[in-house]
């Protein structure tokens, strides 16, 4: 029982770890800033939550899990409204954002 | 064998010290770095560029001026011997320094171990810090409030725009409307968002300035989290809204009352226990809320204080005035 939780956490820590590794690159790796804003809102939200799902898992049910769930609800609200924020100020200040680089798949 | 590159230019080394330089971005080519359209001055300004060099050689005519020759070559040489020297002195002084880790160190004396061994008895809090820096070291801490209220005046001094004269009047009216232009208002996300978070920070803040002598927490990060909460229901509704209840006056006779209530209270304090003198301020149980003296009715001051002060420097730096 204890092994089974320990891999369930560790599963999910790794995850969470993949999917703020992604966030960095796609930050690196992108030019425009709304692109950019997109794949840093990846991290804050999926990742966070992987993470202390995998905390959660890992400490069981109590107190300190329940807090850490807490802030899983802070970041949700909080960080997906300061990237509208960011990027809503980006579209009003640039002027040539015509050019942003959308992938069209035509067989989807 | 090092060997010598031909496309230095292209060389990361390159980058990196023209990055060092402020000339570039380490990863120009890639990353959007983009001067906001509304700063990039006009493209007829940027004339020709003076030769500096000639310009010093015109305004320090050495050729004909030994006197200032001389004077810069010891200038230079003076700098140089006197950052040797300071240098000679710190090192100096640090050959004398205790060894690292002596327990004979002059740091290991008794006051830190009577804080361990009598704090909670003689301040009632169980949380030693606070019942360090409010009850020990209170006037250190009030020193710290100080700071922060002076600071807060010294912005003001230098941001804030007045109705006095006709000059000033244009100013704070351009201010006003490029906060309309460039700050995104009425913002329904937001607006919903900050409708759930602003009370949750609000009371969260005020548990840490409560809860100070008991644990983790006090008057200076309650405030913080207050201020950012007041930060973000400004942002979201305007200051349309926030003038309502916090105004330029309201800032000042916050931190005034708190401030005069920490110095009084203080003041009182130390009059009474420097003379041997019951000051009649009771310790209460240690745990409980309403224990501890003195401390959480400081801890309030404090948190008033550092709340009042981040909203003032927002809002100073947004548009130059409450």
């Amino acid at each position: 029982m204890e092994w089974v939780r320990l891999t369930v956490s560790a599963v999910l820590l790794l995850l969470g770890i993949l999917v703020f590794i992604s966030a960095a690159i796609g930050v690196n790796k992108f030019k425009r800033a709304l692109n950019r804003i997109h794949a840093a809102a990846l991290g804050d939200t999926l990742g966070i939550l992987f993470m202390i799902l995998g905390l959660v898992v890992w400490k069981g049910i109590n107190f300190a899990s329940f807090k850490l769930l807490l802030v899983v609800l802070f970041f949700w609200l909080a960080s997906p409204v300061a990237g509208h924020m960011i990027s809503r100020l980006e579209v009003m200040t640039d002027e040539d954002l015509g050019e942003i680089e959308v992938e069209h798949h035509e067989d989807l | 064998m090092s060997r010598l590159r031909n496309d230095y230019e292209n060389s990361r080394f390159h980058r990196f010290e023209k990055w060092v330089n402020g000339e570039a971005a380490p990863s120009e080519p890639r990353l959007e770095t983009k001067e906001p359209v509304w700063r990039r001055p006009p493209e007829e300004l940027s004339g020709p560029k003076l030769n500096e060099k000639k310009i010093n050689a015109a305004v320090y005519d050495e050729r004909h001026n030994k006197e200032l020759k001389y004077f810069r070559v010891v200038n230079r040489l003076a700098s140089v011997v006197l950052c040797l020297m300071l240098i000679g002195v710190l090192l100096w002084t640090v050959v004398y320094l205790p060894e690292f880790g002596n327990p004979e160190n002059p740091t290991n004396n008794e006051v830190s171990a009577r804080y361990i061994e009598k704090g909670v008895e003689e301040t009632g809090a169980t949380n030693f810090v606070t019942g360090m820096i409010l009850d020990y070291r209170a006037f250190d801490t009030f020193g710290e409030s100080c700071v922060l209220f002076i600071a807060a005046t010294c912005v003001q001094v230098l941001m804030r725009l007045d109705n006095s004269d006709d000059r000033e009047k244009m100013k704070k009216k351009q201010a006003e409307e490029n906060d309309r232009i460039y700050e995104p208002k009425n913002d329904l996300i937001l607006q919903k968002v900050s409708c759930v978070l602003v009370p949750l920070l609000f009371i969260f803040g005020i548990y840490i300035i409560l809860n100070g002598h008991l644990s983790p927490g006090g008057g200076f990060s309650g405030g913080a989290i207050i201020g950012s909460g007041l930060i973000l229901y400004l942002n979201a509704f305007g200051f349309k809204k926030t003038e309502r209840f916090f105004t330029e006056k309201t800032f000042r006779r916050i931190t005034l009352a708190a401030l005069t209530f920490y110095c009084l209270a203080k003041s009182y304090s130390f009059f009474t226990g420097a003379n041997h003198l019951e000051s009649g301020i009771p310790l209460g149980t240690p745990g409980a809320i309403l224990s501890s003296g003195l401390i959480l009715p400081l801890n309030i001051c404090v948190g008033l204080v550092v709340a009042c002060t981040m909203y003032a420097f927002y809002t100073l730096f947004r548009k130059g005035g409450m």
